[in-house]
């Protein structure tokens, strides 16, 4: 089954994060997005569909990709955009989250969309206003549509993803893409094993039904799909640093042309942004079996479906 | 109308279709999600069967195009659209099973201009059943049934239905006539 059933219905007022949705949930969201991703082969890739809304995208954090995805999804959908970010606003004269956000929704707003360094503060914000809130990542929490997108993307050459094998290599500790790609995954019946220096991969993972492994080729000879993570070294404090050196992380941990030869089955992702010659070798980036730009292309379609969804018909009490 | 009825007016409208051409290569046409796909390609068929011609498909799918989505509880689940040509310079047929109110085809003559510049839209439908809200007429229509607004038209097909028919439905009393 890869399909919701005939009697589902989508009932999702925001999307704090995966674990929050059933797998028929994600499946849903999945088959709607591909109606989505053709729009944007139209020769005009836009729709009005949303043109009575209006949407404010918080971002507390940097962003260039999932900015722009949802930024650009929100407008081929007709949507009115305001955009905020923290370094050029009154955040900076000392205003709480809490008034930001009541004060933004005072001026009439339907979606938030927000990304916060802390993780729960897309929770905090349900309760703050009347809104639907989309996480577009908090702390190490979760980053629900990348992991949408990662699944989208691996539906297009996979289309049933139960009992396929999914690696996730890299910084697990620091990544929320890790944690919704988990819940997401394994909803859907996918085997995830993680890889990674052990300092980078936390002891209780296990908790969330996968497998871990510090070995490389074994890993790379095992799976169907090979998503990297990016080093987060924004988040490593000088002198306690996780691993000797970039170069000896890449030695053990990069993936290289080599290992394309050597094992010809699994495509490969990223979730970007890349450090070429770090997770893997520039040639393995720019390579026929990543799909890492397939993804950003996706991850524009996947947010517009959610947009769509979460829109809300008229919510009748 | 049962199916033999069907046949017939499917005849006429690929009689229809191709009356003002010496060459049909400029004609596309497009069925609406999701009985008018349907419709579509039966017309189609009678096109290929009757003159040999292959005329260019495709399916249109207007959700994100409607006026109306919103005063639903639920949001409408969004069907595939698929026009895998050109519409530059085409004379275009849309072609959908029930005219009602008009608003679907308005929808779809917005959503046919998002894929290119068509030289001409001419809509289709097997059944008018009358009750427009915008100014819109048929080119070509099956046939024409007086309604009240109590009463529901239903194309059936055989794909999705089991039978190629058309109902009149009392609204709240089932399948008569």
């Amino acid at each position: 089954m890869n399909k919701p059933p005939d009697n589902y219905a989508f009932n999702q007022k925001h999307l704090l994060g995966l674990s929050d949705y059933s797998r028929e949930d994600i499946l849903y969201v999945l088959e709607q997005a591909k109606s989505f991703r053709e729009i944007l082969d139209r020769p005009i890739p836009k729709v009005p569909t949303l043109r009575d809304k209006t949407i404010v995208n918080l971002f507390y954090e940097n962003s260039t990709r999932t900015r722009l995805s949802f930024e650009l999804a929100q407008k081929r959908m007709g949507a009115d955009v305001v955009n905020f970010s923290a370094s050029t606003s009154s955040t900076k004269k000392g205003e709480s989250l809490k008034d930001t956000i009541q004060n933004i929704s005072s001026m009439k707003i339907d979606m938030v969309v927000v990304r916060h360094r802390s993780p729960g503060v897309p929770h905090f914000l349900t309760q703050c206003v009347d809104a639907a809130i989309l996480n577009a990542g908090d702390g190490a929490h979760e980053h629900p549509t990348q992991a949408l997108l990662d699944m989208f993307t691996m539906q297009q050459f996979h289309s049933d993803l139960r009992g396929k094998k999914v690696a996730i290599i890299g910084d697990i500790s620091h990544s929320r893409v890790v944690r919704s790609n988990i819940i997401g995954l394994t909803k859907l019946g996918a085997e995830v094993v993680l890889c990674g220096p052990k300092t980078l991969i936390p002891v209780q993972v296990k908790a969330l039904g996968v497998d871990v492994s510090y070995n490389l080729e074994e890993t790379l000879a095992w799976c169907d799909v090979a998503m990297a993570l990016r080093i987060q070294l924004e988040r490593q404090d000088e002198g306690t640093e996780l691993f000797p050196t970039l170069r000896e992380y890449h030695e053990k941990f990069g993936i290289k042309l080599d290992h394309l030869d050597k094992y010809p089955d699994f495509k490969i992702m990223h979730p970007g942004p890349i450090n070429r010659g770090v997770e893997m070798e520039s040639e393995v980036a720019d390579s026929e079996r990543a799909v890492i730009l397939d993804q950003v292309t996706n991850g524009v379609a996947v947010r517009m479906a959610v947009l769509y969804l979460l829109s809300g018909g008229n919510r009748v009490s | 109308m049962n199916s033999e009825d069907l046949n017939r007016t499917y005849l006429r409208f690929a009689h229809q279709f191709l009356e003002s051409y010496d060459n049909p290569s400029r004609l596309a046409i497009i069925g609406m999600q999701t009985r008018g796909v349907f419709v579509g390609k039966r017309i189609l068929e009678s096109i290929q069967k009757e003159f040999g011609a292959d005329i260019d498909f495709g399916i249109l799918d207007v959700t994100f195009y409607r006026d109306d989505f919103r005063s639903k509880l639920k949001m409408p689940d969004v069907k595939v659209t698929e026009i895998p040509f050109d519409l530059y310079d085409r004379d275009v047929v849309l072609v959908d099973d029930v005219l009602y109110t008009g608003r679907t085809v308005r929808s779809a003559m917005d959503a046919l201009m998002s894929y290119g510049r068509p030289r001409k839209i001419q809509f289709c439908c097997m059944v008018d059943r009358g009750h427009r809200e915008l100014p819109i007429a048929p080119d070509f229509t099956g046939m024409y049934v007086p309604t009240h607004s109590k009463e529901e038209v239903r194309v059936k097909v055989k794909e999705l239905d089991g039978e190629d028919a058309v109902y009149l439905v009392d609204v709240g009393e089932e399948e008569d006539e």
